[in-house]
């Protein structure tokens, strides 16, 4: 797809500058950013949060937030000039001429009406469809997108989906029209692995099929290099690099290029690989040789069932001719597997596999329907959950969350947050040997005392996420459960993160449970993989083992969908 | 509420050394950024130092009548003029200040405690403690309110507790609502599954972390009823129930001055009922500098 030099780009960005008035002044989002997009394209706008990725693409689309606006360059779309459009025509073009794929496909859908009548609106409000024939056309559109009994789903509400299927209606919708341009902000973040390969492979079909051109924004240089054909990288609002997707994986120009693609993990990479070339810290003494023996943690037969809602007529339950309760649901199905000291074990699967389930039985948040949690030789399980405050142990069995925002409390300062379990279940303590500790375990975890009296809304992601990482190693735990640690982080973060987490365990000896969708960073860390589905675990066993040679279909698939970066070439 | 206090007073934080100053920093900010949340500010000052001082700076003095000068007009003598007695009414507005104000405050404080305890609870532990909150505030809301409050006051007493009390139990609902919503919003937030893990018990939780973070909007609830609390107590007082004459109190003067109107003697209901209006005005328009000041999101 290099021949823009004849074709006249479709959409062309030049020079562009945007700027959000904000309470302390005016911020530069977006500087002198320049680029293109052929027809029939496929653009990857790649760059980490805070790049403005997407701010460059809303004023492509003119849906800035009213603090932000264009102060310098022009936007082109086929000739035309966007900042000389009305308000209505803008209207028309949007939806008609480009349209836009969100990250969240179900806050993009309106709750309360039917997929199939959000279709059949747009088609009407473009005149592409007459109130008599728009429930059909909605109906051909949402065949077109894969979504099997189109004609019955018309009539679905989007809580009645899954993600996937709610992406592909959002895709439908932004289709309906024929566009000529599609955007697509991260269209697959949030979906698993197998959802994401099947969402992009039809984004791509269909757009090829239409000659349709697409801007892509992601982080995932993987899924870049996978479906791209140029790629632009951004850093910072400026646009560091723009080549063609072989050309940028093979030989990355700009440091920032060079930075990102070594953070990303692949096949072959190693967890001090991901860091940048001048951060070389020494491996970590580990005062356990190999994983000791002795097992920490032993789950057998654990079970959690969920009562279904019963439907039935209670009337018809009080004559007794009612149909019998409905079989409750069962999100863990009796899994039986031990954890060693000083072992990481990863715990693997897609969204609704059981695996956050589990991993909540386990740190005695839920209580289990049956089966038994033996930790250090004691039934944890025998507690009930809600007493589990109180319990001994309850200091020795420590999480660290998913998104590092959502699990600070907005109200506590760093040094509050990681004092916290050590106040509740340590030893009393002065305030002075407290903020002592606070600060120990700031230096273990690498955050800057300075940071330890802001709040959560001060701090970057990675500075939170290592918040986290210090509370839930503040009691020197045996077993520390990470559930998806980085899934909201940057990939240079998420490298730094990793490495973290790695030096603590060979420095302390603890067990890690690493509960992720994301194969990639199981590998590097962990010494076991279990795979769970549909709340049954499917495989277990080394990682090398399972990730070289899986022995179900199942792991194969899930290891087929990721889409990897090609490997980088040395000798540039 | 003595527990969440004890909670906080215990020397559990490692102190931000510059937290009072950023707050106040912060305040600064918020009152200067926005003319009518510092107008606001300013009156509510006003207010205060009148509840605080008002028996002090006041002129006359605001019970003793004087018959031969009754019914005078507004003059430089009688700022606000005479009533029947010819008691001086700037006088008795200045003083009746403290005693609306303190009717107010002690109503919102107790409706707070109870209303947003409840209202916590409720949307956190859900089951039966959720339904027997919900059913009360329904049965309360069933109820026209200023009637509920006739008759909470005429049944315990005719008090100012009473008026306290009353005034409290009607704007329970609105409390208990409010705080239900959020606290369930947060239940299952990573913060407070995060506490879980680090031994908090569920009521520690309840006060230490969710509390903390509906404060802002329970804020702006509290600003607005505490007006609703002012004209509530000036009504009752005003139909003859709570506070009695010849206290001086906002509600009673209207009440008094109203039968004047007719035959032009307007100043006596005019500038007692100008002074609530000021007063209700002011803390409607506090609450949104308030939630500002609360939410350190807002602070930076």
């Amino acid at each position: 797809m290099s021949n823009q030099t004849t074709n006249p780009p479709l959409l062309d960005i030049d020079d562009v500058t945007i700027e959000f008035s904000t309470r302390r002044g005016i911020v530069r989002a977006v500087e002198k950013v320049s680029f293109s997009v052929a027809k029939g394209e496929t653009l990857a706008l790649v760059g980490e949060s805070g790049s403005g990725k997407s701010v460059t693409s809303y004023a492509a689309m003119r849906i800035l937030d009213r603090a932000g606006r264009i102060a310098e360059g022009s936007i082109v779309y086929s000739g035309m000039r966007l900042a000389e459009l009305s308000e209505a025509e803008m209207r028309d073009l949007r939806g008609r001429e480009m349209s836009m794929i969100f990250q969240n496909p179900r806050a993009a859908l309106n709750p309360i009406r039917p997929i199939g009548v959000q279709i059949a609106d747009v088609l009407v409000r473009h005149a592409r469809a007459t109130s008599r024939d728009a429930k059909e056309k909605a109906i051909a559109a949402l065949e077109e997108v894969r979504i099997a009994n189109a004609a019955e789903r018309y009539n679905a509400y989007p809580f009645e989906l899954s993600g996937g299927m709610c992406q592909r209606v959002v895709i439908a919708l932004a289709l309906a029209c024929q566009p000529q341009l599609l955007i697509a902000d991260e269209p697959t973040t949030g979906l698993d692995v197998t959802t994401q390969k099947a969402v992009m492979d039809l984004v791509v079909e269909l757009t090829k099929q239409r000659d349709m051109s697409t801007i892509l924004i992601t982080h995932d240089l993987g899924l870049a290099a996978a479906y791209c054909d140029r790629v632009a990288v951004m850093e910072k609002g400026k646009l560091v690099e723009t080549a063609l997707a072989a050309d940028i994986f093979a030989h990355p120009q700009h440091p920032y290029t060079r930075r990102l693609m070594r953070a990303t993990p692949r096949l072959d990479s190693t967890l001090r690989a991901l860091l940048p070339e001048s951060d070389e810290r020494a491996e970590v003494e580990t005062h356990l040789a190999q994983p000791a023996s002795d097992v920490i943690l032993s789950i057998e037969g654990l079970t959690k069932e969920y009562p279904r809602i019963d439907r039935t007529n209670p009337l018809l339950k009080l004559v007794g001719k009612a149909a019998p309760a409905p079989e409750p649901f069962k999100a863990v199905g009796g899994i039986d597997f031990r954890i060693r000291r000083g072992e990481s074990v990863g715990l693997v699967g897609e969204s609704g596999c059981g695996k956050s389930t589990t991993s909540m039985m386990l740190m005695r948040l839920i209580d289990p329907t049956s089966g038994r949690i033996i930790f250090a030789g004691e039934d944890i399980s025998a507690t009930p959950a809600r007493d589990f405050a109180c319990h001994p142990k309850r200091g020795k069995l420590q999480m660290v969350f998913q998104d590092p925002t959502e699990s600070l409390n907005p109200r506590y300062t760093a040094a509050r947050a990681i004092a916290d379990p050590i106040l509740r279940l340590g030893a009393p303590m002065k305030s002075a040997a407290l903020r002592a500790r606070c600060e120990e375990l700031a230096r273990l975890v690498g955050l800057p005392l300075e940071l330890l009296d802001r709040l959560p809304h001060q701090l970057s992601g990675g500075q939170k996420a290592r918040i986290g990482i210090a509370r839930a190693i503040a009691l020197d735990p045996d077993l520390v459960v990470l559930d998806e640690p980085t899934a909201a982080l940057d990939v240079s973060v998420q490298a730094v993160v990793l490495n973290l987490l790695h030096d603590l365990k060979q420095r302390s000896g603890m067990s890690y449970l690493f509960v992720s969708h994301d194969l990639n960073v199981v590998r590097l860390l962990c010494d076991r993989v279990i795979v769970m589905r549909a709340g049954q675990i499917v495989e277990q066993g080394p990682t090398e083992q399972v990730l070289s040679a899986p022995a179900s279909d199942y792991t194969r698939a899930l290891l087929e969908a990721i889409p990897h970066p090609p490997a980088q070439d040395h000798a540039a | 509420m003595s527990r969440a206090a004890a909670m906080t007073a215990a020397p559990d934080t490692p102190r931000n050394a510059t937290g009072l100053k950023a707050l106040l920093r912060h305040g600064a900010f918020v009152i200067s950024d926005n003319p009518v949340t510092g107008l606001s500010f300013a009156l509510f000052v006003a207010l205060a130092l009148i509840a605080i001082f008002g028996p002090w700076i006041a002129p006359h003095d605001a019970f003793a009548s004087n018959t031969a000068a009754a019914l005078q007009k507004p003059s430089l003598h009688h700022l606000f003029g005479t009533d029947q007695l010819g008691r001086d009414i700037f006088s008795r507005v200045l003083v009746a200040t403290r005693l609306d104000m303190t009717i107010a405050i002690a109503s919102v404080a107790l409706v707070f405690a109870l209303g947003g305890v409840a209202g916590i609870a409720a949307g956190y532990f859900g089951g039966w403690t959720d339904r027997v909150v919900g059913r009360v505030s329904d049965t309360i809301m069933a109820f026209p309110l200023f009637v509920l409050a006739m008759g909470i006051v005429a049944a315990l007493g005719n008090t100012v507790t009473n008026i306290v009390i009353a005034t409290a139990i009607i704007n329970f609902p609105l409390y208990a609502r409010l705080a239900r919503a959020e606290a369930n919003i947060r239940r299952e937030a990573g913060f407070v599954q995060a506490a879980r893990l680090t031994g908090n018990s569920d009521w520690r939780i309840l006060l230490m972390q969710i509390l903390p973070n509906i404060l802002p909007l329970m804020m702006v609830q509290m600003s607005l009823t505490m007006g609703y609390a002012i004209l509530n107590a000036a009504g009752l007082s005003f139909i003859g129930l709570g506070v009695r004459p010849p206290t001086p109190e906002w509600g009673i003067m209207v009440a008094e001055g109203a039968s004047f109107i007719a035959s032009g003697e307007w100043w006596i209901a005019v500038f007692p009922g100008l002074s609530l209006m000021l007063a209700v005005f002011c803390f409607n328009l506090l609450g949104d500098g308030l939630r500002d000041i609360v939410d350190p999101q807002r602070r930076t």
